[in-house]
């Protein structure tokens, strides 16, 4: 390997030695403000390094490693997301458990198997990534509290994550077995050499799909998402949320891409049905959550759903750049978005050991007595509604752009179907808000740290900022893909 | 650039409103008030200084520069959206409408609002913004986001300080609308889309969307997105259950702003956009459009009838007076696009009154219900001859603005459809009969001694003869808003050339 290829690698090298450092730190001394404060570091640190490693890009580096534009605005998005975690998790922490250290580690492990996914054109790097990923999100599910509740969507999670995972495994080695490579861009090569009707590719497919669709929660594999939410502590949420989601879907369309999968018109079919049930059942089941972690959930269900467009978009290739363009866009609402409803929802449950402050009835009156955190709340409700001046709008509006290029009507409409039934159940948790009279006044007391406030005011700002001024990350986009 | 300074005047004034509560409580109404009429002058200077010709200019309708004040920033050029501004006759009739509407508003909610007071007044200047961008935008993007943004002070409005219901009410007004307004999104990019194919590049500007020729079969449903989001706002019949529950959950000053300008956004857009981007599909379905509005006409009349809450009964009213917009706006002849316009700014005025009324008498005996008032007038005779000039206002009575209007919407309408005139026509008579009920039930009848109630004070008996005096000038002397907003009305209707279903008598 040459310098430029450890240049182009950056972010993945800071974050490693950061994972080893902070253990030795633990080791030594325990702390957790140090801890950290040295995680924050290492992870803005990791965020930085893509400027001198976009110096030179794109390389491929091994046949593992894809380092390009796409890859580091990726990994600088993971790394400043788990930052945003980290300082949200810091009061979180503080009031239960003991020796909350290691989650800190853990945490940093997680976003290099988030960034090693970013960068994934190989099965072997995808495997590793994923893993890595998802290994150490069962622990961080289960670290923080010793009640049952993290500890069952922890195990949960593990079974369900695990047999997917295996389920991908043995995907891959079909295709191994069919085309005897395991590098995206040659497997598509390969593929051309084999009838599309081949039983052992279309159990491959079936398999790796179902295994990624677990991954995403996308129906009729969803049914984990809402205990595992509700069950992880709420900062952790936020991270599975978006972090391992984007992951996921970025490594997924680089793989359809780069392998050109958009030939068999059967896999884009059951995309297409797949986002279609995802969109309205995720819909439909979140209007009767009365927790909102339950119902963010579900709602996550849908807006995976309504990135599937992206995907079966993508199968004209006139269009790709704008698909992958408007995915891309999607992924950082999201991500910010989601960040913030968990991060207010961390916010209110940090002094409750018990349970978390996340039924509908906690939020009740929260405009009246803590003003700034509801109207961040709205915001970010607003924002996953799809309502005009919050970046989740100027997403939804991308996604109308791509889909009409194809006159996707079945996806156009259960886009505007689920749109309209996901307003019922987001304005719900507002009108919950704005309650006042008739009830005792909420008990909510606040731990938090300025710092908590400052992040999420800027989580907020970011919100409003991409939603009224999206044209600069628009034109990076559109120069990038 | 006065128009930006205009809204974000408002939207400022809105956050001066907010913070003023912790000052004083009663400062907000005061600064609210003030900061409409402020806004009010700004316009009348701004007007002032244009010469006089030209509001009597034919504006070119794909050429912003003609118009009175046109605007344009670039905002996100990826997608060709800009921030574009315009201002013709008809959004300064508009315009003003509203902002004398958001008046009546404040005045009618001066006593009626205890808890947080500057957040009330402060949705209250918000919506107002939105409604007015809504008026001015002419991109589409820009225009959607005005559309889908008043909603939500709106919202706040009725669900924070609202009646009862007011959960069920909110939610169901913003679902109506928001669903529509996805299907006009839908619309907006399947349009730009096309027109970004056969111009080759990105716009979502009126002034180059006009004039496209939209794939036929496209351009129906396109059509279609519009009318639905409009139609609902409108509303129309078979869209228009939001209405009564809105209207009847939210406070008055909510009710004002919801019949008085709200409507009016969804007879605009009608007017500006739908028609005109689509005039052959329009033509096509203007018959069944037409049918939606005396079939409306005719349902709003039955069911305001039925009723036996008052603010209901106005609310189904609003659906039966908004059907003569409709009708009005397909007739697509100068007499009965005038008689649209009048009818959008004499209903706007004496909806907000009859509203202003229902919010009176419930402020001072909780209750809507008509069955337990009766024999107001005897303690409340100020009160009860207001009623009685807007219920007769309402109904249709010659010399008031809604005489004007619906007259002249019916003898377009005659020449296009005569049979949808004569339905139309017997709405005239269903008006009489629940408007009068209304007064009988409520203000005539034996005194009852146990209902004494205060009757109207200065604030309210001014607000009232404002409002009096507009419908008797708008009935009296129509002329200038009909000339205000006539060359408007020619430039539109270039786009749509007399055919046998919609030409007729110019």
């Amino acid at each position: 390997m040459m310098n430029a290829d450890y240049q182009s690698l950056l972010p993945l090298i800071v974050l490693s030695a950061g994972a080893t450092i902070l253990m030795l730190q633990i080791a030594f001394r325990r702390g957790i403000v140090l801890t950290a404060t040295l995680t924050t570091f290492v992870l803005l640190l990791a965020a930085c390094s893509v400027v001198p490693a976009a110096s030179s890009i794109p390389r491929l580096v091994t046949p593992l490693l894809q380092a390009d534009h796409i890859a580091l605005l990726f990994c600088a998005l993971f790394c400043v997301a788990a930052a945003v975690t980290t300082v949200l998790s810091i009061d979180y922490l503080g009031q239960r458990g003991d020796q909350p250290e290691e989650y800190f580690l853990l945490l940093v492990l997680s976003t290099l198997g988030a960034c090693v996914l970013a960068y994934a054109t190989h099965f072997a790097s995808l495997l590793l990534g994923m893993e890595l990923m998802s290994v150490a999100l069962y622990a961080l599910i289960a670290y923080p509290d010793k009640s049952v509740l993290p500890l069952e969507a922890a195990v949960k999670y593990l079974v369900l994550s695990g047999a997917a995972s295996a389920s991908i495994l043995f995907g891959f080695a079909l295709l191994y077995a069919a085309t005897g490579t395991l590098e995206f861009v040659e497997l598509g090569r390969q593929l051309g050499a084999i009838p599309s009707g081949d039983l052992m590719l279309l159990v491959a497919s079936f398999m790796i799909i179902s295994g990624i669709g677990f991954k995403l929660s996308l129906v009729p594999f969803h049914a984990w998402t809402p205990d595992v939410y509700d069950g992880a502590p709420a900062p952790i949420t936020g991270f599975l949320a978006s972090v391992s989601k984007a992951a996921i879907f970025i490594v997924l369309l680089r793989w359809f891409i780069e392998a050109d999968l958009f030939r068999y018109s059967i896999l884009i079919e059951s995309i297409t049905i797949i986002a279609v049930i995802s969109m309205l059942v995720g819909n439909l089941l979140a209007l009767l959550q009365k927790n909102i972690k339950r119902m963010l959930a579900y709602s996550s269900i849908a807006h995976m759903g309504y990135l599937l467009i992206i995907l079966v978009v993508s199968s004209d290739s006139n269009y790709r750049a704008l698909a992958t363009e408007a995915g891309i866009y999607y992924l950082v609402a999201y991500t910010a978005t989601t960040l913030a409803a968990f991060g207010l929802l961390t916010m209110i449950s940090a002094r409750h050991t018990v349970r978390e402050n996340v039924q509908l009835d906690d939020v009740h009156g929260l405009f009246w007595h803590q003003p700034l955190l509801a109207s961040l709340m709205l915001v970010s409700l607003l924002s996953l509604a799809g309502i005009p001046l919050t970046a989740g709008f100027i997403a939804k509006f991308y996604l109308f752009n791509v889909a009409i290029t194809g006159y996707y009507w079945i996806l156009l409409a259960s886009l505007v179907i689920g749109s309209s039934i996901g307003i019922y159940y987001y304005l719900r948790v507002v009108f919950y808000m704005t309650r006042w009279g008739d009830e005792q006044q909420s008990t909510l007391s606040l731990v938090n740290r300025p710092l908590a406030r400052i992040i999420s005011c800027a989580l907020i700002a970011s919100i409003l900022l991409l939603g009224i001024i999206p044209q600069p990350l628009m034109e990076y986009l559109k120069s990038i893909t | 650039m006065s128009l930006l300074i205009l809204i974000a005047f408002l939207i400022v004034g809105g956050l001066i409103a907010l913070f003023s509560e912790r000052i004083n409580e009663q400062l907000p109404r005061w600064v609210s008030l003030a900061i409409t009429i402020l806004a009010l002058g700004y316009i009348w200077l701004f007007c002032r200084q244009l010469p006089i010709e030209s509001f009597s200019v034919i504006p070119n309708p794909t050429d912003g520069s003609s118009w009175l004040i046109h605007l344009r920033l670039e905002w996100i050029p990826r997608f060709g959206i800009a921030f574009e501004l315009a201002m013709d006759g008809l959004s300064l009739l508009l315009v003003v409408l509203t902002l004398l509407l958001g008046i009546i508003a404040i005045s009618s909610s001066w006593v009626e609002i205890k808890f947080k007071p500057g957040l009330f007044q402060a949705n209250v200047l918000w919506s107002l913004a939105g409604v007015i961008g809504v008026f001015l935008a002419m991109d589409l993007f820009l225009f959607f986001l005005f559309w889908e943004v008043m909603l939500i002070p709106m919202y706040l409005l009725i669900a924070i300080w609202g009646h009862e219901d007011k959960a069920y009410a909110a939610m169901k007004f913003f679902i109506f609308t928001q669903f529509s307004g996805l299907l006009m999104l839908l619309s907006i990019v399947t349009i730009a889309w096309q027109a970004a194919i056969i111009n080759g590049s990105y716009s979502f500007s009126y002034f180059d969307l006009l004039g496209v020729p939209f794939d036929s079969s496209l351009a129906f449903w396109m059509m279609l997105g519009f009318f639905i989001a409009f139609t609902v706002k409108l509303p129309s019949f078979p869209f228009h259950t939001w209405l009564p529950d809105a209207h009847t959950q939210a406070p008055t000053a909510g009710s004002v702003l919801l019949a008085g300008i709200l409507l009016k956004t969804g007879a605009y857009g009608l007017l500006r956009f739908c028609i005109p981007l689509f005039p052959e599909a329009s033509m096509e379905f203007a018959p069944i459009a037409m049918a939606l509005g005396a079939a409306g006409v005719i349902y709003g009349a039955v069911l305001a009838f039925a009723q036996t809450d008052f603010k209901r009964l106005v609310a189904y009213s609003s659906v039966s007076h908004m059907g003569f917009v409709l009708l009005g706006l397909y007739a697509w002849n100068n007499l009965a696009l005038q008689g649209a316009v009048m009818q959008m700014v004499a209903h706007g005025v004496s909806t907000a009154a009859l509203f202003m009324m229902a919010g009176a008498l419930q402020h001072r005996l909780h209750t809507r219900d008509m069955n337990q008032m009766g024999g107001l007038w005897h303690n409340a005779p100020r009160m009860g001859a207001c009623a009685m000039f807007f219920a007769v206002a309402s109904l249709g009575l010659p010399g008031l603005g809604n005489f004007v209007a619906e007259f002249l919407v019916l003898v377009g309408l005659f020449a296009v459809q005569p049979w949808f005139a004569v339905i139309a026509t017997l709405g005239l008579i269903g008006a009489a009969v629940y408007s009068l009920w209304m007064i009988q039930k409520t203000f005539q009848g034996e005194p009852n001694n146990e209902l004494v109630m205060a009757d109207f004070g200065v604030r309210e008996m001014g607000t009232m003869a404002a409002m009096m005096i507009a419908l008797i000038w708008l009935g009296l002397y129509p002329q200038p808003v009909l000339d205000l907003a006539q060359p408007v009305l020619d430039s539109l209707r270039v786009f749509l050339v007399a055919s046998p279903q919609l030409g007729g008598v110019s």
